[in-house]
Protein backbone atom coordinates (compact mmCIF):
# COMPACT_ATOMS: atom_id res chain seq x y z
CA UNK A 1 0.00 0.00 0.00
CA UNK A 2 2.69 2.41 0.82
CA UNK A 3 4.52 2.16 -2.40
CA UNK A 4 1.24 3.91 -3.64
CA UNK A 5 2.25 6.56 -1.69
CA UNK A 6 5.79 6.85 -2.68
CA UNK A 7 4.59 6.98 -6.51
CA UNK A 8 1.68 9.75 -5.74
CA UNK A 9 4.54 11.75 -3.63
CA UNK A 10 6.89 11.66 -6.73
CA UNK A 11 4.25 12.14 -9.31
CA UNK A 12 3.30 15.46 -7.41
CA UNK A 13 6.54 15.76 -6.66
CA UNK A 14 7.65 16.12 -10.54
CA UNK A 15 4.05 17.73 -10.90
CA UNK A 16 5.83 20.48 -8.47
CA UNK A 17 9.14 20.82 -10.32
CA UNK A 18 8.00 21.62 -13.63
CA UNK A 19 5.49 24.31 -12.38
CA UNK A 20 8.52 25.72 -10.29
CA UNK A 21 10.64 25.35 -12.95
CA UNK A 22 7.95 27.24 -14.92
CA UNK A 23 7.78 29.74 -12.96
CA UNK A 24 11.48 30.42 -12.23
CA UNK A 25 12.40 30.07 -15.95
CA UNK A 26 10.01 32.89 -17.40
CA UNK A 27 11.32 34.83 -14.89
CA UNK A 28 14.69 34.03 -16.24
CA UNK A 29 13.56 34.53 -19.77
CA UNK A 30 12.92 37.80 -18.84
CA UNK A 31 15.74 38.99 -17.20
CA UNK A 32 17.83 37.57 -19.16
CA UNK A 33 16.51 39.00 -22.86
CA UNK A 34 16.33 42.12 -20.83
CA UNK A 35 19.70 42.26 -20.06
CA UNK A 36 20.77 41.31 -23.40
CA UNK A 37 18.75 44.33 -25.25
CA UNK A 38 20.14 46.94 -22.67
CA UNK A 39 16.62 47.15 -20.29
CA UNK A 40 15.96 46.31 -17.14
CA UNK A 41 12.94 43.56 -17.55
CA UNK A 42 10.59 43.03 -14.35
CA UNK A 43 11.35 45.47 -11.90
CA UNK A 44 7.83 46.38 -10.03
CA UNK A 45 6.28 43.09 -8.25
CA UNK A 46 8.98 42.44 -5.32
CA UNK A 47 12.09 42.83 -5.04
CA UNK A 48 14.02 42.74 -8.29
CA UNK A 49 10.61 41.87 -10.15
CA UNK A 50 10.51 38.31 -8.38
CA UNK A 51 6.93 38.03 -7.93
CA UNK A 52 6.01 38.61 -11.65
CA UNK A 53 5.26 35.29 -12.61
CA UNK A 54 3.79 34.54 -9.70
CA UNK A 55 1.62 36.96 -9.91
CA UNK A 56 1.50 36.45 -13.91
CA UNK A 57 -0.04 32.83 -13.07
CA UNK A 58 -2.63 34.24 -10.44
CA UNK A 59 -3.90 36.40 -13.45
CA UNK A 60 -3.97 33.71 -15.70
CA UNK A 61 -6.10 31.56 -13.13
CA UNK A 62 -8.80 34.06 -12.60
CA UNK A 63 -9.50 34.78 -16.35
CA UNK A 64 -12.23 33.34 -18.39
CA UNK A 65 -11.68 30.23 -20.09
CA UNK A 66 -13.10 31.13 -23.58
CA UNK A 67 -14.18 28.52 -26.48
CA UNK A 68 -14.68 29.60 -29.54
CA UNK A 69 -18.30 29.82 -30.95
CA UNK A 70 -16.29 27.89 -34.43
CA UNK A 71 -13.60 25.59 -32.69
CA UNK A 72 -13.93 21.86 -32.43
CA UNK A 73 -14.70 21.96 -28.52
CA UNK A 74 -13.08 18.52 -27.53
CA UNK A 75 -10.23 19.04 -29.56
CA UNK A 76 -9.76 22.42 -28.39
CA UNK A 77 -9.73 22.16 -24.98
CA UNK A 78 -8.15 18.59 -24.32
CA UNK A 79 -5.21 19.87 -26.44
CA UNK A 80 -3.81 21.93 -23.73
CA UNK A 81 -3.44 18.93 -21.33
CA UNK A 82 -2.02 16.46 -23.64
CA UNK A 83 0.62 18.90 -24.34
CA UNK A 84 1.65 19.32 -21.15
CA UNK A 85 0.79 15.67 -19.68
CA UNK A 86 3.14 14.47 -22.73
CA UNK A 87 6.21 16.47 -21.70
CA UNK A 88 5.14 15.80 -17.78
CA UNK A 89 5.39 12.08 -18.43
CA UNK A 90 8.76 12.77 -20.26
CA UNK A 91 10.38 13.40 -16.69
CA UNK A 92 9.31 9.74 -15.26
CA UNK A 93 11.89 8.17 -16.77
CA UNK A 94 14.75 10.69 -16.13
CA UNK A 95 17.74 9.79 -13.29
CA UNK A 96 18.34 12.17 -10.99
CA UNK A 97 21.02 10.18 -8.89
CA UNK A 98 22.60 7.23 -8.24
CA UNK A 99 19.72 5.27 -6.67
CA UNK A 100 17.42 8.01 -7.44
CA UNK A 101 14.68 7.33 -10.47
CA UNK A 102 11.43 7.00 -10.75
CA UNK A 103 11.33 4.33 -12.87
CA UNK A 104 14.06 2.65 -14.02
CA UNK A 105 12.71 1.65 -17.05
CA UNK A 106 15.03 -0.53 -19.76
CA UNK A 107 13.19 1.31 -22.66
CA UNK A 108 13.72 4.22 -20.93
CA UNK A 109 15.04 6.08 -23.33
CA UNK A 110 12.83 4.82 -26.19
CA UNK A 111 10.18 5.31 -24.12
CA UNK A 112 10.76 9.39 -23.40
CA UNK A 113 11.43 9.76 -27.05
CA UNK A 114 7.80 8.55 -28.09
CA UNK A 115 6.22 10.23 -25.42
CA UNK A 116 7.63 13.37 -26.30
CA UNK A 117 6.15 13.14 -29.82
CA UNK A 118 2.83 13.20 -28.51
CA UNK A 119 3.62 16.38 -27.84
CA UNK A 120 3.16 16.82 -31.82
CA UNK A 121 -0.81 15.32 -31.46
CA UNK A 122 -1.59 17.60 -29.08
CA UNK A 123 0.22 20.81 -30.95
CA UNK A 124 -1.75 19.27 -33.95
CA UNK A 125 -4.39 19.29 -32.34
CA UNK A 126 -4.79 22.38 -30.91
CA UNK A 127 -3.85 24.00 -33.90
CA UNK A 128 -7.03 22.06 -35.79
CA UNK A 129 -9.42 22.47 -33.10
CA UNK A 130 -9.06 26.45 -32.81
CA UNK A 131 -10.44 26.80 -36.14
CA UNK A 132 -8.36 29.83 -36.92
CA UNK A 133 -5.92 30.12 -39.88
CA UNK A 134 -3.04 31.31 -37.91
CA UNK A 135 -3.03 28.31 -34.97
CA UNK A 136 -3.74 25.53 -38.17
CA UNK A 137 -0.33 27.61 -39.98
CA UNK A 138 0.86 27.47 -36.88
CA UNK A 139 0.58 23.59 -35.79
CA UNK A 140 1.29 22.54 -39.51
CA UNK A 141 4.53 23.84 -39.24
CA UNK A 142 5.19 22.94 -36.17
CA UNK A 143 4.45 19.71 -36.53
CA UNK A 144 6.37 19.51 -39.70
CA UNK A 145 9.46 20.61 -38.03
CA UNK A 146 8.82 18.29 -35.17
CA UNK A 147 8.81 15.31 -37.19
CA UNK A 148 11.76 15.75 -39.23
CA UNK A 149 14.47 17.05 -36.83
CA UNK A 150 12.91 14.13 -34.65
CA UNK A 151 15.67 12.07 -37.77
CA UNK A 152 18.95 14.18 -36.69
CA UNK A 153 17.90 13.52 -32.54
CA UNK A 154 16.98 10.14 -33.14
CA UNK A 155 20.82 8.98 -34.94
CA UNK A 156 22.21 11.52 -32.45
CA UNK A 157 21.01 9.29 -29.91
CA UNK A 158 21.42 6.07 -31.40
CA UNK A 159 25.34 6.95 -31.49
CA UNK A 160 24.95 7.41 -27.84
CA UNK A 161 23.38 4.10 -27.75
CA UNK A 162 25.69 2.21 -29.77
CA UNK A 163 28.32 3.16 -27.40
CA UNK A 164 26.29 2.67 -24.20
CA UNK A 165 24.79 -0.51 -25.20
CA UNK A 166 21.52 0.14 -23.55
CA UNK A 167 18.72 2.03 -23.86
CA UNK A 168 18.09 2.57 -19.72
CA UNK A 169 18.51 6.25 -18.61
CA UNK A 170 19.96 5.05 -15.38
CA UNK A 171 22.96 2.99 -17.38
CA UNK A 172 23.53 5.30 -19.31
CA UNK A 173 24.63 7.73 -16.71
CA UNK A 174 26.23 5.24 -14.15
CA UNK A 175 28.68 4.58 -17.16
CA UNK A 176 29.92 7.97 -17.20
CA UNK A 177 31.40 8.38 -13.87
CA UNK A 178 33.47 6.65 -11.40
CA UNK A 179 30.81 4.02 -10.27
CA UNK A 180 30.94 2.69 -13.84
CA UNK A 181 31.21 -1.10 -13.63
CA UNK A 182 32.70 -1.69 -17.22
CA UNK A 183 35.86 0.40 -17.93
CA UNK A 184 35.17 4.13 -19.51
CA UNK A 185 38.07 5.69 -21.71
CA UNK A 186 38.60 8.87 -22.58
CA UNK A 187 38.95 9.63 -26.44
CA UNK A 188 38.99 5.63 -26.73
CA UNK A 189 42.51 5.47 -24.83
CA UNK A 190 43.05 6.38 -22.03
CA UNK A 191 41.52 4.49 -18.78
CA UNK A 192 39.84 7.22 -16.88
CA UNK A 193 37.39 4.65 -14.70
CA UNK A 194 39.08 5.46 -11.81
CA UNK A 195 39.31 8.91 -12.26
CA UNK A 196 35.99 9.74 -13.27
CA UNK A 197 34.89 13.86 -13.50
CA UNK A 198 34.48 15.19 -16.74
CA UNK A 199 36.65 12.69 -18.71
CA UNK A 200 34.34 10.63 -18.19
CA UNK A 201 31.67 11.74 -19.92
CA UNK A 202 30.43 10.44 -23.52
CA UNK A 203 31.31 13.48 -24.91
CA UNK A 204 34.66 12.70 -24.33
CA UNK A 205 34.51 8.41 -24.86
CA UNK A 206 34.65 9.01 -28.64
CA UNK A 207 35.35 12.70 -30.76
CA UNK A 208 32.59 12.02 -32.70
CA UNK A 209 29.67 12.20 -29.69
CA UNK A 210 30.99 15.61 -29.09
CA UNK A 211 29.60 16.53 -32.60
CA UNK A 212 26.18 14.04 -32.06
CA UNK A 213 25.98 16.20 -28.97
CA UNK A 214 25.63 19.39 -30.96
CA UNK A 215 23.27 17.40 -33.69
CA UNK A 216 20.87 16.91 -31.01
CA UNK A 217 21.42 20.28 -29.18
CA UNK A 218 20.13 21.70 -31.88
CA UNK A 219 17.65 18.94 -32.66
CA UNK A 220 16.44 19.44 -29.44
CA UNK A 221 15.88 23.07 -30.00
CA UNK A 222 13.85 22.18 -33.00
CA UNK A 223 11.99 20.16 -31.20
CA UNK A 224 10.69 22.11 -27.95
CA UNK A 225 9.59 25.06 -30.65
CA UNK A 226 12.81 27.48 -29.59
CA UNK A 227 13.70 30.57 -31.40
CA UNK A 228 15.95 30.49 -33.91
CA UNK A 229 13.45 27.11 -34.56
CA UNK A 230 10.17 29.24 -33.52
CA UNK A 231 8.43 29.65 -37.22
CA UNK A 232 5.24 27.36 -35.10
CA UNK A 233 4.70 30.41 -33.03
CA UNK A 234 6.40 33.45 -34.94
CA UNK A 235 4.55 36.40 -34.00
CA UNK A 236 5.92 38.63 -36.25
CA UNK A 237 3.89 36.32 -38.76
CA UNK A 238 1.15 34.30 -36.73
CA UNK A 239 -0.19 36.43 -33.46
CA UNK A 240 0.78 33.13 -31.29
CA UNK A 241 0.35 30.19 -33.52
CA UNK A 242 -1.02 27.17 -32.38
CA UNK A 243 -2.19 28.67 -29.01
CA UNK A 244 -3.41 32.23 -30.37
CA UNK A 245 -7.43 30.90 -29.54
CA UNK A 246 -6.15 29.81 -25.46
CA UNK A 247 -7.03 32.08 -22.64
CA UNK A 248 -6.28 31.61 -18.97
CA UNK A 249 -5.60 28.30 -17.36
CA UNK A 250 -5.23 26.71 -20.89
CA UNK A 251 -3.01 28.77 -22.38
CA UNK A 252 -0.62 28.41 -18.85
CA UNK A 253 -0.57 24.91 -19.59
CA UNK A 254 0.47 25.20 -22.47
CA UNK A 255 3.16 27.88 -21.52
CA UNK A 256 4.46 25.25 -18.70
CA UNK A 257 4.72 22.79 -21.34
CA UNK A 258 7.56 24.95 -23.36
CA UNK A 259 9.23 25.21 -20.26
CA UNK A 260 8.84 21.75 -18.83
CA UNK A 261 9.96 20.47 -22.66
CA UNK A 262 13.04 23.08 -22.50
CA UNK A 263 14.29 21.82 -18.96
CA UNK A 264 13.05 18.08 -20.03
CA UNK A 265 15.39 17.91 -23.53
CA UNK A 266 18.70 20.16 -21.61
CA UNK A 267 17.95 17.37 -19.21
CA UNK A 268 17.98 14.14 -21.76
CA UNK A 269 21.03 16.16 -23.30
CA UNK A 270 22.88 15.95 -19.89
CA UNK A 271 22.37 12.35 -19.19
CA UNK A 272 23.29 11.10 -22.34
CA UNK A 273 26.16 13.74 -23.16
CA UNK A 274 27.53 15.61 -20.13
CA UNK A 275 27.76 12.99 -18.03
CA UNK A 276 24.11 12.74 -16.01
CA UNK A 277 24.39 13.11 -12.59
CA UNK A 278 27.89 12.44 -12.38
CA UNK A 279 30.33 15.04 -11.21
CA UNK A 280 32.71 17.55 -13.40
CA UNK A 281 35.44 16.99 -10.72
CA UNK A 282 38.11 13.88 -11.25
CA UNK A 283 40.16 12.29 -8.71
CA UNK A 284 43.54 13.86 -8.79
CA UNK A 285 45.90 11.65 -6.96
CA UNK A 286 45.18 12.05 -2.97
CA UNK A 287 42.31 14.62 -3.99
CA UNK A 288 39.59 12.44 -4.65
CA UNK A 289 37.16 15.12 -5.91
CA UNK A 290 35.08 12.39 -7.39
CA UNK A 291 34.42 10.24 -4.83
CA UNK A 292 33.50 13.47 -2.50
CA UNK A 293 31.24 14.72 -4.83
CA UNK A 294 28.81 11.43 -5.89
CA UNK A 295 25.96 10.48 -4.19
CA UNK A 296 22.15 10.91 -4.67
CA UNK A 297 22.41 14.65 -2.77
CA UNK A 298 25.37 15.78 -5.52
CA UNK A 299 23.64 13.75 -8.51
CA UNK A 300 20.61 16.18 -8.05
CA UNK A 301 22.93 19.17 -7.73
CA UNK A 302 25.20 18.21 -10.72
CA UNK A 303 22.09 17.67 -13.07
CA UNK A 304 20.60 20.66 -12.02
CA UNK A 305 23.50 23.10 -12.39
CA UNK A 306 24.18 21.05 -15.73
CA UNK A 307 20.49 21.40 -17.07
CA UNK A 308 19.64 25.03 -15.85
CA UNK A 309 23.48 25.70 -17.99
CA UNK A 310 22.06 24.17 -21.25
CA UNK A 311 18.33 26.31 -20.46
CA UNK A 312 20.56 29.15 -20.14
CA UNK A 313 22.50 28.36 -23.30
CA UNK A 314 18.90 27.86 -24.79
CA UNK A 315 17.89 31.38 -23.87
CA UNK A 316 21.27 32.97 -24.71
CA UNK A 317 20.56 32.04 -28.45
CA UNK A 318 16.93 32.44 -28.60
CA UNK A 319 17.65 36.33 -27.71
CA UNK A 320 20.53 36.34 -30.20
CA UNK A 321 19.98 34.61 -33.34
CA UNK A 322 16.88 35.91 -35.76
CA UNK A 323 14.17 32.84 -36.51
CA UNK A 324 14.79 30.07 -39.54
CA UNK A 325 12.93 30.89 -42.69
CA UNK A 326 10.77 27.40 -43.60
CA UNK A 327 12.60 26.16 -46.37
CA UNK A 328 16.81 27.05 -44.57
CA UNK A 329 14.47 25.02 -41.40
CA UNK A 330 13.99 21.97 -43.68
CA UNK A 331 17.72 22.44 -45.42
CA UNK A 332 19.86 22.15 -42.52
CA UNK A 333 17.72 19.20 -40.83
CA UNK A 334 17.43 17.07 -44.09
CA UNK A 335 20.91 18.51 -46.05
CA UNK A 336 22.98 18.77 -43.18
CA UNK A 337 22.33 17.65 -39.65
CA UNK A 338 20.97 14.26 -41.11
CA UNK A 339 23.72 12.95 -43.22
CA UNK A 340 25.89 14.34 -40.26
CA UNK A 341 24.17 12.38 -37.41
CA UNK A 342 24.12 9.10 -39.62
CA UNK A 343 27.96 9.78 -39.85
CA UNK A 344 27.78 9.56 -36.24
CA UNK A 345 26.28 6.38 -36.36
CA UNK A 346 27.85 4.38 -38.40
CA UNK A 347 31.19 5.79 -36.90
CA UNK A 348 30.01 4.64 -33.58
CA UNK A 349 29.53 0.62 -34.90
CA UNK A 350 33.08 1.26 -36.07
CA UNK A 351 34.50 2.79 -32.86
CA UNK A 352 32.36 -0.02 -30.53
CA UNK A 353 33.85 -2.57 -32.48
CA UNK A 354 37.54 -1.37 -32.87
CA UNK A 355 38.36 0.40 -30.17
CA UNK A 356 35.90 -0.58 -27.07
CA UNK B 1 29.70 23.94 -48.56
CA UNK B 2 32.31 23.73 -45.66
CA UNK B 3 32.51 27.29 -46.76
CA UNK B 4 29.16 28.01 -45.91
CA UNK B 5 29.15 26.03 -42.39
CA UNK B 6 32.21 27.76 -41.15
CA UNK B 7 30.68 31.04 -42.18
CA UNK B 8 27.12 29.75 -40.02
CA UNK B 9 29.13 29.29 -37.88
CA UNK B 10 31.40 32.07 -37.26
CA UNK B 11 28.36 34.67 -37.66
CA UNK B 12 26.45 32.67 -34.92
CA UNK B 13 29.39 32.70 -32.80
CA UNK B 14 29.87 36.99 -33.53
CA UNK B 15 26.29 37.53 -32.57
CA UNK B 16 26.17 34.94 -29.53
CA UNK B 17 29.55 37.03 -28.17
CA UNK B 18 28.04 40.48 -28.63
CA UNK B 19 24.91 39.03 -26.32
CA UNK B 20 26.72 37.69 -24.18
CA UNK B 21 28.79 40.81 -23.92
CA UNK B 22 25.61 42.98 -23.25
CA UNK B 23 24.31 40.40 -20.71
CA UNK B 24 27.02 40.73 -18.65
CA UNK B 25 28.01 44.88 -19.12
CA UNK B 26 27.03 46.69 -16.41
CA UNK B 27 23.16 46.74 -15.29
CA UNK B 28 23.29 50.57 -13.87
CA UNK B 29 20.11 52.55 -13.62
CA UNK B 30 20.42 54.87 -16.88
CA UNK B 31 21.18 58.49 -15.64
CA UNK B 32 18.92 60.77 -17.09
CA UNK B 33 20.13 64.04 -18.94
CA UNK B 34 18.41 66.06 -21.06
CA UNK B 35 18.07 65.76 -24.77
CA UNK B 36 19.98 68.86 -25.27
CA UNK B 37 23.15 67.19 -23.34
CA UNK B 38 26.39 66.97 -25.59
CA UNK B 39 26.85 63.24 -24.31
CA UNK B 40 23.09 62.68 -24.77
CA UNK B 41 23.15 60.36 -27.79
CA UNK B 42 26.56 58.42 -26.17
CA UNK B 43 25.27 57.14 -23.22
CA UNK B 44 25.88 53.42 -24.24
CA UNK B 45 26.51 52.21 -20.76
CA UNK B 46 23.71 50.62 -18.73
CA UNK B 47 20.43 50.09 -19.53
CA UNK B 48 18.74 52.09 -21.33
CA UNK B 49 14.84 52.12 -19.87
CA UNK B 50 14.01 56.02 -18.44
CA UNK B 51 11.59 54.35 -15.59
CA UNK B 52 9.10 56.71 -16.54
CA UNK B 53 6.72 58.02 -12.76
CA UNK B 54 9.91 57.62 -10.81
CA UNK B 55 12.40 59.54 -13.90
CA UNK B 56 11.54 61.37 -16.46
CA UNK B 57 13.65 63.54 -18.96
CA UNK B 58 13.99 67.26 -18.42
CA UNK B 59 11.95 69.20 -20.82
CA UNK B 60 12.06 72.90 -21.45
CA UNK B 61 9.84 74.74 -19.31
CA UNK B 62 8.34 75.70 -22.26
CA UNK B 63 7.48 73.14 -24.45
CA UNK B 64 4.50 72.41 -26.58
CA UNK B 65 2.54 70.02 -24.00
CA UNK B 66 -0.90 71.51 -22.15
CA UNK B 67 -2.71 75.09 -22.36
CA UNK B 68 -2.75 76.77 -19.47
CA UNK B 69 -5.13 80.55 -19.55
CA UNK B 70 -4.28 83.39 -17.12
CA UNK B 71 -7.49 84.63 -16.82
CA UNK B 72 -6.34 87.69 -15.20
CA UNK B 73 -4.87 88.50 -18.50
CA UNK B 74 -7.42 87.79 -20.95
CA UNK B 75 -9.07 90.33 -22.72
CA UNK B 76 -11.68 87.71 -24.44
CA UNK B 77 -11.10 88.95 -27.70
CA UNK B 78 -11.26 85.35 -29.32
CA UNK B 79 -8.60 85.67 -31.49
CA UNK B 80 -7.06 82.07 -30.28
CA UNK B 81 -10.79 80.42 -31.13
CA UNK B 82 -10.72 81.73 -34.37
CA UNK B 83 -6.95 80.87 -35.22
CA UNK B 84 -7.70 77.27 -33.46
CA UNK B 85 -7.44 74.32 -36.93
CA UNK B 86 -9.67 71.83 -34.42
CA UNK B 87 -11.73 74.35 -32.92
CA UNK B 88 -10.99 73.47 -29.33
CA UNK B 89 -11.53 76.78 -27.97
CA UNK B 90 -14.98 77.75 -26.89
CA UNK B 91 -15.68 81.24 -26.01
CA UNK B 92 -18.74 83.19 -24.63
CA UNK B 93 -18.25 86.71 -24.30
CA UNK B 94 -20.64 89.16 -23.05
CA UNK B 95 -19.64 92.74 -23.01
CA UNK B 96 -19.41 95.07 -19.65
CA UNK B 97 -21.06 98.32 -18.94
CA UNK B 98 -18.08 99.73 -18.19
CA UNK B 99 -14.06 98.97 -18.30
CA UNK B 100 -13.94 96.35 -15.39
CA UNK B 101 -10.03 96.40 -15.18
CA UNK B 102 -6.60 96.15 -17.12
CA UNK B 103 -4.41 93.21 -17.70
CA UNK B 104 -0.77 93.14 -17.00
CA UNK B 105 0.28 94.71 -19.91
CA UNK B 106 -2.19 97.71 -19.67
CA UNK B 107 -4.44 96.67 -22.19
CA UNK B 108 -8.13 97.75 -21.35
CA UNK B 109 -11.14 94.52 -20.59
CA UNK B 110 -14.39 95.12 -21.64
CA UNK B 111 -15.48 91.54 -21.88
CA UNK B 112 -16.42 89.34 -19.46
CA UNK B 113 -15.29 85.22 -20.44
CA UNK B 114 -19.05 83.74 -19.65
CA UNK B 115 -17.46 80.35 -20.83
CA UNK B 116 -13.57 79.52 -21.72
CA UNK B 117 -12.99 76.10 -22.41
CA UNK B 118 -10.23 74.25 -23.82
CA UNK B 119 -10.98 70.48 -25.32
CA UNK B 120 -7.60 68.84 -24.73
CA UNK B 121 -8.89 65.75 -25.98
CA UNK B 122 -9.31 68.12 -29.28
CA UNK B 123 -6.43 69.91 -29.03
CA UNK B 124 -3.06 68.90 -31.56
CA UNK B 125 -0.61 70.80 -30.08
CA UNK B 126 0.40 73.64 -33.13
CA UNK B 127 0.88 76.45 -30.66
CA UNK B 128 -1.12 78.88 -32.84
CA UNK B 129 -3.14 80.37 -29.81
CA UNK B 130 -0.54 81.14 -28.05
CA UNK B 131 0.88 83.09 -30.70
CA UNK B 132 -1.80 85.34 -31.98
CA UNK B 133 -2.92 85.87 -28.39
CA UNK B 134 -1.87 89.97 -27.94
CA UNK B 135 -1.73 89.59 -23.96
CA UNK B 136 0.24 86.65 -24.22
CA UNK B 137 -1.99 85.07 -21.58
CA UNK B 138 -2.61 81.59 -23.16
CA UNK B 139 0.78 79.61 -23.39
CA UNK B 140 2.08 75.83 -23.29
CA UNK B 141 2.80 75.10 -20.27
CA UNK B 142 5.52 71.53 -19.39
CA UNK B 143 2.72 69.67 -18.48
CA UNK B 144 1.92 66.26 -20.79
CA UNK B 145 1.03 63.80 -18.25
CA UNK B 146 -2.30 63.57 -17.79
CA UNK B 147 -4.92 60.86 -17.47
CA UNK B 148 -8.64 61.01 -16.58
CA UNK B 149 -11.43 58.60 -15.93
CA UNK B 150 -14.11 60.94 -17.80
CA UNK B 151 -13.64 62.25 -21.37
CA UNK B 152 -14.84 65.31 -20.05
CA UNK B 153 -12.36 66.10 -17.56
CA UNK B 154 -10.46 67.12 -20.46
CA UNK B 155 -12.32 69.86 -21.19
CA UNK B 156 -10.13 72.69 -18.66
CA UNK B 157 -12.79 75.29 -17.85
CA UNK B 158 -10.76 78.52 -17.47
CA UNK B 159 -13.39 81.14 -16.86
CA UNK B 160 -13.26 81.88 -13.12
CA UNK B 161 -17.37 83.06 -13.49
CA UNK B 162 -20.48 81.30 -12.07
CA UNK B 163 -23.64 80.83 -14.22
CA UNK B 164 -25.66 83.13 -11.81
CA UNK B 165 -22.27 86.46 -12.12
CA UNK B 166 -22.90 85.62 -15.80
CA UNK B 167 -26.81 85.99 -15.92
CA UNK B 168 -26.20 89.15 -13.77
CA UNK B 169 -23.90 90.64 -15.73
CA UNK B 170 -25.98 89.71 -18.89
CA UNK B 171 -29.09 91.39 -16.70
CA UNK B 172 -26.65 94.59 -16.86
CA UNK B 173 -25.96 94.11 -20.14
CA UNK B 174 -29.50 94.27 -21.45
CA UNK B 175 -30.67 96.77 -19.06
CA UNK B 176 -27.48 99.20 -20.32
CA UNK B 177 -29.05 98.31 -23.65
CA UNK B 178 -32.54 98.83 -23.56
CA UNK B 179 -31.43 102.08 -21.95
CA UNK B 180 -29.57 103.54 -24.85
CA UNK B 181 -31.85 101.72 -26.97
CA UNK B 182 -34.82 103.91 -24.90
CA UNK B 183 -32.14 107.09 -25.43
CA UNK B 184 -31.51 106.37 -28.94
CA UNK B 185 -35.54 106.68 -29.81
CA UNK B 186 -35.95 109.54 -27.46
CA UNK B 187 -33.21 111.28 -28.82
CA UNK B 188 -34.76 110.27 -32.57
CA UNK B 189 -38.52 111.01 -31.39
CA UNK B 190 -37.28 114.78 -30.42
CA UNK B 191 -35.18 114.99 -33.05
CA UNK B 192 -38.78 114.19 -35.66
CA UNK B 193 -40.57 116.27 -33.32
CA UNK B 194 -38.14 119.33 -33.54
CA UNK B 195 -38.44 119.17 -37.17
Amino acid sequence: MSFYLTYFAIGIGLFAFSAVFALVGVYAERKVSAFIQDRLGPTETGKFGMLQTLADGLKLIQKELIVPAAADKLLFIMAPAIIFIAVYMGFAAMPWGPGLVPTSLNLGLFYIFAIISIETLGILMAGWGSNNKYSILGSMRSVAQIISYEIPAGFAIISVVMIAQSLNMQTIATQQGILSTEGVKFFGFWDVSKIGGIFAWNIFRAPHLLIAFVIYFIASLAESNRAPFDIPEAESELVAGFHTEYTGMRFAFVFFSEYSMMFLVSMISVVLFLGAWNTPLPNIGALHLADWTTGNGWGIIWILIKSLALVGIQMWIRWTLPRLRVDQLMSLCWKVLTPLAFACMLISGVWRIFLM
Amino acid sequence: MNNKVINGFTTAWKGLSLTIRHLFASNAKRKVVPASDNNYFKQLEGTNTIQYPKQSLPIPEVGRYQLDVEMDDCIVCDLCAKICPVNCIDIESIKATEVIGQTSDGSKKMLYAAKFDIDMAKCMYCGLCTIVCPTECIVMTNQYDRTVFELSDLTYKFSDMTAEEAAEKQALLDKQLAEKQAAKLAAMKQKEGGV
